[in-house]
């Protein structure tokens, strides 16, 4: 297997552009202190970036090409509570939610760093748990929205591109956190049983991991974090 | 696979180093006040982005306000939870650059619907 993961002390190179030129130039590794793992996962989400951004791009195009009123998302998305119409309200709770799935997120890396397993899956399990009360919440947001007769065809509201791009954009942002809660119990489970200090090898890969792991799983699921700050905004507020 | 263990060796290493280049180490970790901080900013962000439809405002000022909002919990997201404030440039401009293209793409696209909504209200309205 070639040995491609030592990673090079980066102390004598020139920060800031001099050094983006210094690290791009040839026949060298571009990366310097960064594990192919963590390279990795950064093109992936890059990818991931195109993805959505060519939903919220098509989202854009059908909003601003239709004659017809677009629906209100302040009325469209609001829950009847205390007795009153409360705007956005499951969407803003939701975004609380995701936030504070991130902040667990973050502390699990730093605990991984640390060598503290038991702290590390403990936050590595309440991230799930937020993650999938998220997606609960997302499931019972489609159930209304479906009940009072949205479709991808069509609403009673108004433009009949709101339910197309709605299901879409949503839909895909929920599978990124439900295949993220799924990612999130594995990583869990291998740092509570201690594979990351033990060397036990990976099951598909039969390679030994390390709590590198964590970070890596941290990177993917701040990235759905991110990609919700930008449909809150664009899809929910605009 | 004597190889892995060198990569253990050399994250700590890494770690060991961050007296010399704080900046530079492959897992530098801010320290959990600085996650707290941020986790509370964000919250404070979000509450400011929702309370900006449930005042109601509307116009130049509500996008304005939302995108303020969004960018601003974009760049803490992506700098301090995703570590990108503390990576070389070299990988960070990889992951910020590209976009670039996509908001050239919503350029070319908003112009696009402009006229599709032109067409649309001319021929449409002719028709009945």
């Amino acid at each position: 297997m070639a040995h491609t993961s030592s990673l090079e002390p980066t102390a004598q190179r020139p920060d800031g552009l001099r050094g983006v030129v210094a690290d791009w130039s040839s026949d060298q590794r571009t990366f310097k202190n960064v594990s192919w793992g963590k390279a990795m996962i950064w093109v992936f989400l890059l990818s991931d970036i195109f993805v959505f951004g060519c939903f919220l791009l098509s989202y854009m195009s059908a909003r601003m090409s239709t004659v017809v009123p677009w629906p209100n998302p302040s009325e469209v998305f609001a829950l009847h509570l205390f007795g009153a119409d409360i705007p956005l309200i499951l969407i803003a709770i939701m975004t609380f939610v995701l936030i504070s799935s991130s902040g667990t997120m973050a502390l699990a890396v730093t605990y991984g760093y640390r060598g503290d397993r038991v702290m590390t899956a403990r936050l590595l399990r309440l991230t799930a748990l937020i993650g999938a009360s998220f997606v609960a919440m997302q499931a019972f947001e489609w159930s209304k929205l479906i009940a009072e007769g949205v479709r991808p065809w069509g609403n009673p509201w108004g433009a009949a591109q709101f339910g197309a791009t709605f299901f879409m954009i949503t839909g895909f942002h929920g599978t990124h956190v439900t295949i993220g809660v799924l990612f999130l119990l594995n990583i869990a489970r291998k740092v509570r049983r201690g594979d990351y200090d033990t060397g036990r090898r990976g099951f598909f890969t039969s390679r030994k991991g390390n709590y590198e792991s964590v970070e890596i799983m941290g990177l993917y699921w701040h990235f759905v974090d991110l990609v919700w700050v930008f449909i809150f905004a664009f899809f929910y507020l605009w | 696979m004597a190889h892995v263990s060198t990569d253990i060796a050399d994250g700590s290493h890494a770690s060991s180093g961050i007296e010399a280049a704080p900046v530079q180490a492959g897992h530098q970790q801010p320290p959990i006040k600085v996650y707290l901080m941020v986790w509370g900013l964000l919250f404070v962000l979000s509450l400011f982005s929702y309370l900006v439809d449930y005042v109601g405002l509307q116009g130049g000022l509500r996008w304005t306000l939302i995108l303020i909002f969004m960018l601003a919990k974009a760049g803490l997201i992506m700098a301090i939870f995703m570590h990108l404030a503390w990576e070389r440039l070299a990988l960070s401009l990889v992951i910020l650059l590209p976009p670039i293209a996509l908001m050239v793409f919503v350029a070319i696209m908003a112009s696009e619907s402009d006229y599709v909504v032109w067409t649309r209200e001319t021929f449409f309205s002719i028709i009945k």
